[in-house]
């Protein structure tokens, strides 16, 4: 197998326990016959840390085996240093979960089901009620905190989901595609607000998504999953950064064998949404030695422009997209 | 200032110790229940029999021509089987959508993520149907008992049958959580209070009618075990001390309604969870 040094570093050495708050131990879980999670270590640093992999790659399932919803068929789990088995109780005293799809207390205004949530985790009746206001203001909903969240828009919906997960104060939040169906300021928004409760008010999160650019705008660290296993994790910087550079590059010719040799010379290479290839070229090597090979599969370049490396290309990378 | 950087602090205040979310999950849901004035109307109907008895009581020791309306141990016998229907109408309207209204808006999720057990939802939910239940039941029995001995001036009629008020509560809590439990149960099966209870009165219904067409067609009431209604009524007639019709032992009717309310806990044990797996 050709050695190929991209953008991506290998995986990080499993931090210190007292730096994570969560760490999963060879854990499996299976739906029937079906892996959803398959032999998954990983560790998740204090911060913020994305969870990030295409549809059907394992995310929700963590997250809800972390939870205690699901309990996994191998493995172990510790969450804030405690065993998921143990210690459920004593955990979700401690996390707060924004459930990805839309969910709620039926029949109560936003203000009544966030200080409900709030007693739910522990906080006394007065106490969850001040907070509910405050917390409904924070997410920007202070104005319609009256109003049954039967009535609220999708967009609201999703504020008010992480509303009840902020509530009791949590040292761990679990956001579960936390943009589900807002438009584009929503999402800014909502991403602005992200932003801010991890890196201005000192609460670790592990933010679970599909997008891409959510979890690169929030996240210092990164899991990423495919397919119920690990491809890799570390700090988002790190995995960008290191070894070699990226080029955009589009051809033309025979450019199912121009990708053959790509690979076959080490380097990585894979498609975006416009015509343009990005290749990740290793260090030693520049642009003229993608010259060369174009040449000699006879190809034309039309474009060449170098890039710099985003959390895509470790995504593409780490789930072999081609 | 943008909003984000109002409101949010962290919290340094006191938190409950584990165990007491079963009451925070009742109370919301007694207190929705009470916000309900076609609820209250029924309430209100439900204790209407209880001003009836309370009248006869009353009438019954102050009036020597009203002597034959006195109470006896089958006045109270009578008074909790005619309450069956305020049972019935009562667990439909509170508990058909304890949990399917829940599941429908998908708040499992939320209150699983939240340090409560899945017993403490289900005591919770249950509570919240109990109370009502045995406020049409046991609470206006025991108070009739009491009005009894008042309006007596003496307390001769409960000395003479102390056993009613454990048979009171006896009956009572057997009516209530026979309910209560099979309600619950529905309830966790279906995502529409409506279907719930529909489901609920069909069943009901179904079996008590299944037990009249085998009594015609074999001239016998061995087959009274089918009916928890009827089931009922014979543990009834036995903690009374009233004489029973029924061809079956009451031993029998005890353990129908105990297989009632166990499968009703197995079918909540399996359903009562954050995330429904589909395999």
């Amino acid at each position: 197998m050709p050695e190929t040094l991209t953008a991506v570093a290998t995986p990080p050495d499993l931090p210190s326990p007292a730096a994570s708050t969560v760490e999963l131990d060879r854990v499996s879980v299976k739906y029937g016959k079906n892996f959803a999670l398959r032999d998954v270590s990983a560790s998740f640093q204090r911060g913020a840390v994305g969870l990030l992999g295409p549809n059907g790659a394992g995310k929700s399932t963590m997250i809800k085996a972390l939870l205690g919803f699901v309990p996994p068929d191998r493995g172990e789990m510790r969450v804030l240093g405690m065993n998921v088995k143990r210690s459920p109780l004593e955990i979700r005293a401690r996390i707060g979960y924004m459930p990805e799809s839309d969910a709620h207390i039926p029949g109560m205004t936003a203000v009544a089901f966030v200080a409900y949530c709030g007693e739910l985790a522990g906080l006394p009746r007065a106490d969850a009620m001040q907070r509910a206001h405050e917390v409904l203001y924070y997410v920007g909903l202070g104005e319609a905190r009256y109003r049954n969240v039967e009535t609220y828009s999708t967009g609201m919906k999703q504020r008010i989901k992480l509303a009840q997960a902020l509530v009791h104060d949590p040292d761990l939040l679990f956001l579960d595609e936390p943009t589900n169906g807002m438009d584009p300021k929503g999402r800014d928004e909502m991403l602005e607000l992200i932003r801010d409760i991890a890196h201005n008010k000192g609460l670790n999160l592990i933010l679970s998504s599909h997008l891409l650019p959510d979890v690169e705008y929030t996240c210092d660290h990164v899991v990423v999953m495919d397919k119920g296993s690990v491809a890799t994790q570390g700090p988002i910087e790190a995995l960008k950064g290191q070894g070699g550079r990226v080029f955009e590059l589009r051809v033309k010719g025979d450019i199912n064998g121009f990708v053959e040799t790509l690979r076959a010379a080490g380097l990585d290479c894979h498609a975006t949404d416009e015509d343009i290839m990005r290749v990740f070229v290793p260090a030693g090597r520049d642009a003229r030695f993608l010259f060369e090979l174009a040449s000699r599969e006879r190809v034309q370049v039309r474009h060449l422009r170098p890039s710099v490396p985003t959390l895509e290309d470790v995504f593409a990378h780490a789930v072999g997209e081609k | 200032m943008p909003i984000h950087d109002q409101g949010y602090r962290r919290y340094e205040g006191r938190r409950e110790p584990h165990g007491r979310t079963w009451w925070v999950i009742a109370r919301a849901g007694i207190m929705n229940m009470l916000r309900q004035r076609k609820f209250l109307g029924l309430l209100l109907f439900a204790w209407a029999p209880f001003i009836v008895r309370a009248v006869q009581l009353y009438v019954a020791s102050n009036f020597q021509q009203a002597s034959f309306l006195a109470a006896t141990p089958e006045t109270f016998r009578e008074y909790l089987g005619q309450q069956a229907i305020f049972v019935f109408f009562i667990t439909i309207f509170v508990g058909a959508g304890l949990i399917a209204n829940d599941r429908r808006a998908n708040a499992l999720q939320i209150y699983l993520s939240k340090p409560l057990a899945r017993t403490e939802y289900i005591v919770g939910k249950l509570v919240t149907l109990l109370v009502f239940l045995v406020g049409v039941t046991w609470v206006p029995a025991i108070l009739l008992l009491i009005l009894q001995m008042m309006f007596a001036g003496n307390t001769a009629f409960i000395a003479r049958n102390l056993y009613l008020f454990p048979a009171i509560t006896l009956y009572s809590l057997m009516q209530v959580f026979t309910s209560a439990f099979a309600m619950l149960a529905l309830s966790s099966m279906s995502k529409s209070s409506r279907f719930v209870g529909v489901m609920y009165a069909g069943i009901i219904f179904f079996t008590a009618a299944m037990y009249n067409a085998l009594r015609a067609m074999t001239g016998s009431s061995a087959f009274a075990w089918l009916s928890p209604q009827d089931c009922l009524e014979i543990i009834g007639n036995a903690v009374f001390r009233v004489r029973s019709a029924y061809a079956i032992p009451v031993p029998v009717a005890f353990v129908a309604i105990a297989v009632i309310i166990a499968g009703s806990i197995v079918v909540l044990e399996r359903r009562v969870r954050g995330v429904e797996v589909v395999t």
